[in-house]
């Protein structure tokens, strides 16, 4: 068995887990929150990967990220970056097509802690700053470990936007998801079988240990 | 030299119960006195607070305590909560569920500033023995005390506190008032509390000011608003409720549940006439001598 597009698809969904958790931070606390105009438009924006078909924002960003159109052909001048047929590309994607994964939880969990914790916490003298990361995340370890699950399993799932926007090169955005469907298209079912296999166990695994240390680690205990 | 006080005039508007009510309150707080604030629910009080502590922006006022101003919109001035030196109580006491009764307690210091305050007020509301364990595993009033020595490592020149004792029985209230109290004098503290309970007015403060619809109905010290405003009755009386009547010859026996007690009364005929299982009544004294006996 080829292992390249099971590593190919770890190293994706490790990328994106990591450039997600850093990104969708500030945007949570912000939608948590924040107070001002047009947080419907940006959580409706967010929230469109959830329901959008992944053939159709894999054509869109196909189209965005081309080198003949605009926005392709400005990342391909300035930053040196071609994000068709790349891996840099699907970690581009990946992102954007995850991105609910990882902000929802993390917007729920913030907003289920109490207002109190919060200004508490400014009366004591210490800054927003200071608040976020010796108060409020703390007490949201298993909504940030949900978020990660989640935005991980996602993107190891990926499929449609990634054969749109990244092809089958091997080595490079072949993942696993594609490999699978290549072995069935030339009927070789064992092939697709030996990745499918991998793919679930691992998947299910992950899973198990992650929600049984979140149920037993993670539990944010209020006093009554 | 002149006494420093904290001189409060606010305009907010309040979203109560029976629609939006602006709230205008004028006070002021001499430094090193207890201030109640009571009145019904949804008055505005915990705004008020939250106000006072900076944690809520008022749509126009001015507060300064001293030569400090904490507040003036008219000047577009405003100190952050963490700028102005108040400590705040909060209902549900707000400890941090993820760090132990002495992490709390410490989490206001500074980087690399001396932790033996911690220690001291660890000692003074008696948790030093407690000091390891989670705010999940303390009591109520044991959070409760956990909240005031947090609120006071910083050194607050005003203690802004929200129904601090509601949630706790008699006797652990007792218990916190006496703390709140030592702390008062050890710390030379100018309280402002939030409370319901009157014994509790009479007992720890030195002004009150009742609030309703965000604007002050009354203010004095705790015998000019409550005596002067309430009905005092001259002659106290028990209320109660008719368990059984019996007639014997020339009186009727009642027994009845006073106070969670139950109490044989012996009536004559014509002042039982009315009673019957089941009814409720006032069972008054004349007070020409009364006499009181502490039973506890």
């Amino acid at each position: 068995m080829d292992f390249e597009p099971l590593w190919l698809t770890f190293k994706l969904a490790s990328l994106t887990t990591l450039i997600l958790f850093g990104l969708a931070l500030p945007l949570a606390y912000w939608l948590a929150y924040g107070t001002f105009r047009g947080r419907a438009l940006v959580e409706a924006v967010i929230g469109m990967p959830l329901v959008l078909p992944p053939s159709v924002l894999g054509f869109y960003l196909l189209l965005a990220f081309s080198p003949s159109y605009a926005f392709g052909a400005w990342v391909e001048a300035t930053l040196g970056l071609r994000l068709v047929f790349s891996f840099q590309g699907l970690v581009v994607a990946s992102v954007i097509y995850s991105l609910p994964f990882m902000v929802y939880p993390l917007q729920a969990g913030l907003q289920a802690l109490p207002v109190s914790l919060r200004e508490a916490s400014y009366t004591l003298g210490k800054s927003a700053w200071t608040t976020f990361f010796k108060v409020l995340l703390p007490n949201c370890k298993s909504a940030i470990m949900t978020a990660i699950v989640l935005t991980f399993a996602h993107t190891v799932g990926e499929f449609g936007v990634v054969l749109m926007i990244g092809g089958n090169i091997p080595g490079v955005t072949k993942v696993a998801s594609v490999a699978i469907y290549n072995e069935v298209e030339a009927l070789d079912y064992s092939a697709a079988n030996q990745y499918a296999l991998v793919l679930f166990v691992i998947t299910f695994v992950v899973l198990l240990i992650v929600y049984s240390i979140n149920n037993r680690l993670f539990r944010v205990r209020y006093p009554s | 030299m002149s006494v420093t006080h904290l001189d409060i005039q606010l305009c907010h508007a309040l979203r109560t119960a029976a629609g939006p009510v602006s709230m205008e309150v004028a006070f002021c707080i001499e430094q090193g006195s207890i201030m109640a604030l009571t009145g019904p629910s949804g008055a505005g009080k915990s705004t008020l607070l939250r106000l006072i502590a900076g944690l809520l922006k008022p749509e126009s006022g001015r507060i300064s305590w001293g030569e400090e101003v904490w507040l003036d919109t008219s000047k577009k001035v405003f100190r952050s909560p963490q700028e102005r030196k108040t400590g705040l109580v909060f209902q549900d006491y707000a400890l941090f569920p993820h760090l132990t009764v002495r992490q709390n307690v410490a989490f206001s210091l500074q980087k690399g500033e001396s932790d033996v305050r911690v220690d001291e007020l660890l000692r003074e509301v008696e948790l030093t023995q407690l000091a390891d364990q989670k705010p999940y595993q303390l009591s109520g009033g044991q959070q409760q005390r956990v909240a005031l020595a947090r609120a006071l490592v910083r050194q607050p020149s005003l203690l802004l506190l929200d129904e601090p004792l509601s949630a706790l029985d008699r006797s652990m209230r007792q218990r916190l008032q006496d703390y709140l109290l030592a702390l008062h004098h050890s710390h030379k503290l100018t309280i402002l509390l939030v409370t319901h309970d009157l014994s509790e007015i009479f007992r720890l403060t030195d002004q009150v000011i009742e609030l309703d619809n965000g604007t002050i109905l009354r203010q004095g010290t705790p015998e000019e608003v409550f005596a002067d405003t309430y009905p005092v009755a001259d002659s106290p009386a028990l209320y109660g409720e008719v368990l059984s009547c019996r007639s014997e010859r020339d009186h009727v026996v009642v027994q009845a549940l006073i106070d969670r007690r139950i109490h044989k009364l012996r009536l004559p005929l014509d002042r039982a006439a009315d009673l019957y299982p089941g009814c409720s009544f006032v069972l008054r004294y004349s007070m020409d001598a009364p006499l009181l006996e502490v039973i506890r």
